[in-house]
């Protein structure tokens, strides 16, 4: 570890934060763009804890490293924003999109399949040209592999290896959760063995993603999967039989929300050139309140939800009018004051 | 006769004003909540569109402010909406809601039904008097489209976030308090003159992106997620070429101006869509590429969830996106949406815009070439 760390100096490290609905992830990147520690949590529905919990621990690792800037995202990104004081708060797709034109900048295509959603990104020289997200139903989502491995009584991680085996995968309805677990059963009772059903389910799934969320896209290589599914290896045979071409998963393909966050921070801080708003590791210790209320100012009868650090507010949010936004804004001096999405970028 | 009616965007200004003109109570029921739609999702049937279920919460929350009727408007083509005032009707029969309801719609067969309709809602006052209404109304309608306009301009360059929306509903408020065309036009004067003096930087990148799809989830901030003040306060223009005096003119004013601004549709959309397609479907597609031509970085398509003449829309508008090189963004909205997705997506699709700019504004500095637009494979 100790060499490791003086071949990538140990002046500039940028932390990204993932707060997704299942896993909350943090990565440590160094000013070179690579992933030097990485921190996977379950969010459990406690986002809050579970950030502070992931600071806690790269502490422990990495006692002295000093982050220069701080990067958010996920469906929980401006919670951990508030929370961490980061210095920049970008959407999944930015964020899965920078991190893999970084890891392969030939890439065209990114799957990513985490815990309730899926998204495909397409990209052209490493230019975001389309996206698209799940609309319907979490189908196909590690939510629902996780639920089935769980009942057939298999561990999670050892799902794509024993998918791997089978001889002649079953055909399974994919449409949605419910008729892909009668049809499993289904399946069972039949008497077919439990490697040809998982092997069907991630056909099934990998048929689900492509007629919903990449419905129309044009799909080329290099295709890169992300997101915690992409741990399965029987999802990974199963997208490149259907799309006839290799599919590479990063190493950090868990956590590549995170190094998305941490890469746009890097940049953000280097074109700002001013310190980062990071709150510090301390905030692990921090006793942190949130709370709503109705405000009841007008007709819209907005929730008002209000995050406080050992008692003193530090973010609110919810206001149509922004007014209760507003308050905050000017308490840290930038009267919300805002830039331009071009020049953000 | 108290007189409620549904709630659409800025619309109950001038509503409000017309029924009150004719010599009744216009009862305005509070402004689209939650509350409106668990209401409207309760009785709806779970296919309808969201329209007409945020219609239903619209009748029932007037009705606790003693609303005795309601004004709807009907129609005739492929579009359930025509269909929907029936509906509702139905609907409140059955839940015991004694509302009477009054449909004003073009005349499918004959003239007799939507006159002796109108006769019944202006017993009691002169042509005078309803010539008097008809153009205040008029003149509310066009004033709150145009404030807003200019607001979508503005708020793209505002300093403070909300600033712009507070100026625009000051404006609103001074229009809906006239009483008279010419108050109307001191409103839109002074509404103006207050949104040009919101402090803006001028000189800051902004991004312009137009706005199609249907009117309803277009004008009504409730069912778009404030899509209009979303993307302007993320530094983004909007553009969009319906608005709801158009709606007016379209729906229930017949005249040969109707005749010609179809015309002028079919002619931009004919390379991609040759028919009528019930409501704003033949719009969409060619309003999508009058913003093309006009030089917008991207194009959202708003529709609510199984509205069948922007289903049309949407699997004709990756081709017009493919042509033009120009990416568009379909949004269906219905009461499951999340404002998380929508607020992921619309982020996600600004970045995309953003930095297919940068990449052009390089290109033009002779660095690198453009990426592809949106491409389909349609």
């Amino acid at each position: 570890m100790a060499n490791v760390k003086e071949a990538h100096g140990l002046h500039e490290f940028y932390l990204g934060i993932d707060v997704g609905s299942v896993s909350t992830n943090l990565v440590v990147l160094t000013g070179a763009g690579e992933v030097y520690h990485k921190e996977y949590l379950r969010t459990k529905g406690r986002p809050i804890p579970a950030v502070q919990a992931g600071l806690a621990a790269i502490q422990r690792e990495l006692p002295d490293i000093r982050i220069k800037g701080v990067g958010a995202t996920g469906s929980g990104r401006r919670l951990a924003a508030a929370v961490a004081g980061a210095d920049i708060v970008k959407n999944e797709i930015t964020a899965h999109a920078a991190a893999a034109v970084c890891f392969r900048p030939d890439v065209q295509t990114v799957i990513e399949i985490g815990g309730q959603d899926s998204k495909i990104i397409i990209l052209r020289e490493g230019i975001v040209t389309d996206f698209a997200m799940n609309t319907v139903c979490a189908a196909g989502t590690g939510s629902f592999l996780d639920q089935q491995a769980a009942r057939l009584g298999i561990p999670i991680a050892d799902f794509g290896e024993i998918a791997l085996q089978a001889k002649n995968p079953v055909r399974i309805a994919g449409r949605c959760t419910v008729f892909a677990e009668s049809d499993m059963i289904h399946k069972q009772q039949m008497g077919h063995g439990i490697p040809d059903i998982l092997a069907g389910l991630c056909a099934a799934m990998v048929r689900n993603y492509l007629n919903n969320v990449g419905k129309g896209k044009d799909i080329r290589p290099t295709v890169l999967f992300q997101g915690g599914v992409a741990a399965n290896r029987g999802m990974c045979k199963a997208f490149e039989d259907e799309l006839g071409c290799p599919v590479v998963v990063p190493p950090a393909f868990d956590v590549m929300g995170a190094v998305g966050a941490a890469l746009l921070a890097r940049r953000h801080v280097k074109e700002r050139g001013q310190g980062t708003s990071f709150r510090g590791f301390g905030i692990s210790q921090a006793q942190y309140t949130t709370g709503s209320f109705e405000c009841s100012l007008c007709a819209n009868h907005c929730e008002i939800v209000n995050i406080s650090m050992d008692g003193k507010p530090i973010a609110r949010w919810g206001s149509r009018c922004g007014r209760w936004e507003q308050a905050e804004d000017a308490a840290d001096g930038q009267g919300g004051r805002r830039a331009s999405p071009v020049s953000a970028l | 006769m108290k007189i409620t009616f549904p709630h659409m965007g800025t619309a109950y200004i001038p509503f409000r004003a017309l029924i009150a003109g004719l010599g009744h109570e216009a009862i305005t029921a509070p402004p689209c909540t939650q509350r409106t739609l668990n209401l409207g999702t309760r009785h709806a049937p779970e296919s309808a569109c969201l329209p007409l279920k945020i219609n239903i919460g619209n009748y029932l929350e007037a009705a606790e402010q003693g609303a005795e009727a309601i004004i709807m408007a009907g129609g005739v083509g492929p579009c359930r909406f025509g269909f929907y005032a029936y509906v509702q009707q139905e609907i409140l029969r059955d839940i015991g809601c004694g509302l009477e309801m009054i449909i004003l719609e073009p005349p499918a067969s004959g003239w007799r039904p939507l006159l002796a309709r109108l006769k019944y809602l202006t017993q009691g006052v002169n042509a005078a008097q309803i010539s008097r209404a008809l153009r205040l109304t008029w003149a509310k309608l066009v004033a709150c489209d145009r404030l807003e306009q200019l607001s979508l301009d503005i708020r793209a360059y505002e300093l403070y976030k909300g600033s712009t929306t507070r100026a625009l509903q000051e404006a609103h408020r001074q229009v809906d308090r006239a009483d008279s065309v010419a108050g109307v036009r001191r409103a839109v004067q002074e509404g103006t003159a207050k949104l040009q003096s919101v402090p803006q930087d001028r000189q800051r990148p902004v991004l312009t992106m137009g706005v199609v799809g249907e009117i309803y989830t277009i004008l009504e901030p409730f069912v778009n997620f404030r899509l209009e003040e979303q993307l302007g306060e993320m530094g983004v223009v909007v553009r969009r070429r319906l608005w709801l005096s158009d709606w007016i003119l379209h729906h229930l004013i017949l005249s040969s101006f109707r005749k010609q601004r179809e015309a002028q549709l079919f002619r931009w959309a004919k390379p991609y869509l040759q028919h009528f397609v019930g409501g704003h479907g033949l719009e969409s597609v060619a309003h999508s590429i009058q913003l093309a031509h006009g030089g917008v970085d991207g194009i959202v398509h708003i529709l609510p969830f199984t509205c069948m003449p922007e289903i049309v829309a949407q699997s004709i508008l990756p081709l017009v996106s493919r042509d033009y090189q120009l990416p568009i963004l379909t949004m269906v909205v219905d009461e499951h949406t999340g404002i998380a997705g929508v607020r992921t997506r619309l982020e996600a699709f600004v970045d995309l815009l953003a930095s297919r700019r940068a990449e052009a504004n390089s290109h033009s500095r002779g660095r690198k070439s453009l990426a592809p637009a949106a491409t389909y494979s349609s």
